[in-house]
């Protein structure tokens, strides 16, 4: 066996196949935070005065905050002040709102990232959103999308555009004294999508962002909002790549989702940030806070995500469920390998009556990987009826590794039923051979009964992302799937 | 087909076979009987290629090859088929595509194009009705939940989609009802030819009725001490192991 732990190990221990960084002239800040940053910020983005004071305010907030340390995660300080907060891809233009607009150097990146626009745009009918560092580059089908009413722009672009819309809904899910890292990313978010999704209107397509850190010593602090007004329905999906460096690149997105009475929001993410070398060396740091709201009644927001990069993951997709009989979900699988270390999970916050929440957590650890799912379901005093079921399973390869789940219930309401079930395995000696037996090697074998392990959370997976997902999850494990 | 030397092997230091001999031409079925922890999984593992196992002497030719030195997958690619005593449940694997994954694998070692999916599926209904297998097996996650008899079925399905040449039964017979294993025993029976050997592990005559080995084997301690026809099986369901006990004794002090 001893053999087939090495396989293993090396197998899990493949190099990170975007892991190329591409020359583009960027036009950068300065390293460092202050107050002056903030408003170069706002000034290169040609910002209203009310959004530079709204970054102010969350900035002067942040700094009176500490980095919070209650997540299974170790890593050392970090250092704000050696960090570019604004690298953009300079362009003729400071927008280029076609993709032909788009430097040609920017476009073979994004075809090695395997996201070719033109092919995008020919054949599979998702419409996409490009940020690279700090900027949004080449938003495709956005006139198709227009005619239905629905806005899927840049985030900056709808700060131009669509001011109002973004007043009224900009931090209303998730404060800018939420956490520390909301705090920052409300301070110096660059770009990020804006999607809106009008009353009545189901979105015809998936809509899908790339996001993409480039520059060294640049943190990326996207920003994306998704409002789907009463009876709408919109899928969205969120990739994300990094090159390999050595140092340790800081990535504190937050994503905001409303959605209205009768409205449907999936938000599907595959999360690919490098996660640093055999030796723990570089990697994102990706703390992300991400919540939709399900304001009205029978409303429904659903996170599906297959995290696989990263050095250090702490994110919690989560829903408030204020909604009467709305529904909330999460769905996750998270594959840590080499020195990754992954805490995440989500919150179920029951407010409205009758409302339900799912959650479907498979964790995969390998390598000497640590992999923490932590979870709350809150049940308000209000929330009459209110159901959760939580299944979270771990699967762990190797010894080296380590599997951690920790959920919490808070329920203030003795009608609520709140289940909970939780299960550890190891993929067995006898379940390789098994499948050795049959013809498959043991990189192949791992890979199926990864797969079957995942399946639950890869079938809720829209169809464009579900072969990618695979894919991914078979490339940070092993060479292929079969 | 196959040819075994003097095979030496232990698990944990213990030693199990001390010193197995086997002959197989095509086309045969050889059964072999023997006491409870007398090493036949042990051999079935061996020569599926259980990487627990260490082969400390002697040596196994399939088709030709030195089989120790292939990889478990490279046996089977090779047409080794392991019917084991006790399946494993893979979650969240449907036995269609598990076994569709290994059909592929053995086709692109023989360097032909994966099935496409109409054919498979002919296949896989024509192999399905051989063993009266409920189809809504297949699309259940491997042996997950399966009774024990379907789970030996289910062997033998996977068995008849993957067309080795040389099939090990591990108590195969164990588990089945009465119909069961008569089904089983046809299955078998269908796939069985010229090219196709078979060696049948098995405690009792029942399933020997049906495939009609044409050598009993009887192992003991480690190494094969008497084989014969299929008499021979007979003759244990009869007197027991005691007899060949008292033979080897015999033999040992005359
Ligand atoms: N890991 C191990 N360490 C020590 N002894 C082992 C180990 N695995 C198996 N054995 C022993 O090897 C011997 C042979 O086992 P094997 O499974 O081959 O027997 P068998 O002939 O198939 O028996 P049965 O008829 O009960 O299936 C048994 O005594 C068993 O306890
Ligand atoms: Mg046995």
């Amino acid at each position: 066996m001893a053999d087939e732990m090495q396989l293993l190990e090396e197998r899990v221990n493949r190099e990170y196949e975007y892991g190329f960084s591409t020359d583009i002239e960027t036009d950068t800040a300065p390293k460092g935070l202050n107050e002056d940053i903030i408003r170069l910020i706002s000034r290169k983005k040609h910002e209203p005065e009310w959004l530079l004071e709204w970054r102010l305010k969350a900035f002067r907030h942040w700094e009176k905050m500490t980095m919070p340390k209650w997540a299974n995660l170790q890593y050392p300080e970090i250092d704000f002040q050696d960090i570019i907060y604004y690298a953009a891809p300079k362009t003729k233009k400071a927008k280029p709102g076609k993709l032909e607009e788009v430097d040609p150097e920017l476009l073979k990146t994004l075809d090695k990232l395997g996201i070719s626009l033109n092919e995008q745009k020919r054949l599979t009918g998702v419409a996409v959103d490009v940020v690279m560092d700090s900027v949004s580059v080449a938003t495709t089908f956005q006139e198709q999308l227009a005619e239905k009413g629905i806005i899927f722009c840049a985030m900056s672009e709808a700060i131009q555009k669509h001011p109002d819309l973004l007043r009224r809904y900009l931090g209303t899910v998730v404060p800018m004294t939420d956490n520390f890292f909301a705090a920052l990313n409300s301070a110096v978010f660059t770009d990020g999508s804006f999607c809106y999704i009008p009353k009545g209107v189901r979105c015809p397509m998936e809509l899908s962002t790339y996001f993409r850190i480039n520059k060294e010593n640049s943190g990326q602090f996207e920003r994306t909002l998704i409002i789907a007004e009463d009876g709408a329905y919109v899928s969205y999906l969120e990739g994300c790549t990094a090159p390999r460096r050595d140092e340790n690149q800081l990535h504190a997105a937050i994503v905001e989702i409303v959605a209205m009475e009768h409205a449907e929001v999936k938000y599907s993410t595959v999360q690919n940030w490098y996660p640093g070398d055999d030796a723990g060396k570089g990697g994102i740091y990706n703390f992300v806070t991400k919540r939709g709201i399900c304001k009205g009644n029978n409303s429904k927001i659903s996170w599906t995500q297959v995290e696989t990069g990263s050095a250090i993951t702490w994110k919690y997709p989560s829903v408030i469920l204020k909604g009467d009989n709305s529904i909330g979900e999460f769905y996750s699988v998270a594959l840590t390998t080499k020195f990754q270390q992954a805490d995440t999970g989500t919150k179920m916050h029951h407010i409205g009556k009758n409302t339900r929440s799912r959650i479907v957590s498979k964790g995969i650890s390998a390598g000497k990987s640590q992999n923490s799912y932590r979870g709350l379901v809150k049940v308000a005093k209000t929330a009459e009826n209110a159901r959760n079921f939580s299944q979270c399973d771990s699967l762990l390869l190797g010894d080296k590794c380590g599997a951690h789940t920790f959920p919490y219930i808070e329920s203030k309401n003795n009608t609520a039923v709140v289940e909970h079930e939780a299960t550890t395995s190891k993929i067995g000696e006898d379940q390789l051979f098994y499948c050795e037996q049959r013809g498959l090697d043991a990189e192949k074998a791992v890979a199926l009964i990864v797969t079957g392990f995942a399946k639950e959370v890869m079938n809720n997976l829209p169809m464009e992302f579900a072969v990618e997902a695979q894919k991914l999850l078979a490339v940070s494990l092993e060479g292929s799937v079969g | 087909m196959l040819s075994i030397k003097n095979i030496h092997a232990s698990i944990d230091g213990k030693q199990i076979l001390k010193g197995l001999n086997l002959e197989i031409k095509p086309g045969e079925v050889h059964a072999i009987m023997g006491p409870n922890g007398s090493g036949k999984s042990t051999l079935a593992s061996v020569l599926a290629g259980r990487e627990e196992y260490e082969v400390t002497e002697g040596s196994v030719e399939f088709e030709g090859k030195n089989l120790l030195e292939l990889s478990p997958e490279e046996r089977a690619k090779e047409g080794l088929f392991l019917a084991f005593q006790y399946p494993v449940e893979i979650p969240g694997v449907s036995t269609t595509n598990f076994i569709k994954a290994a059909l592929n694998e053995k086709r692109k070692y023989q360097g032909l194009e994966p099935l496409d999916a109409a054919s498979f599926l002919k296949l896989l209904r024509e192999k399905a009705a051989l063993l009266e297998l409920d189809k809504s097996l297949l699309s259940r996650s491997l042996n997950e939940g399966f009774s024990g008899g379907e789970k030996k079925r289910n062997e033998i399905f996977q068995m008849a989609v993957l067309d080795p040449k040389l099939t090990i039964l591990d108590e195969t017979d164990s588990g089945l009802d009465i119909d069961a294993l008569r089904i089983v025993a046809k299955g078998v029976n269908t796939l069985h030819n010229a090219d196709h050997s078979i060696i049948v592990i098995t405690h009792y005559q029942r399933l020997l009725n049906y495939l009609q080995p044409d050598f009993v084997h009887v192992l003991m301690n480690g190494r094969i001490v008497k084989s014969g026809g299929k008499e021979l099986a007979l003759e244990l369901e009869e007197k027991g192991y005691d007899f060949i006990k008292e033979e080897l004794q015999e033999s040992l002090t005359a």
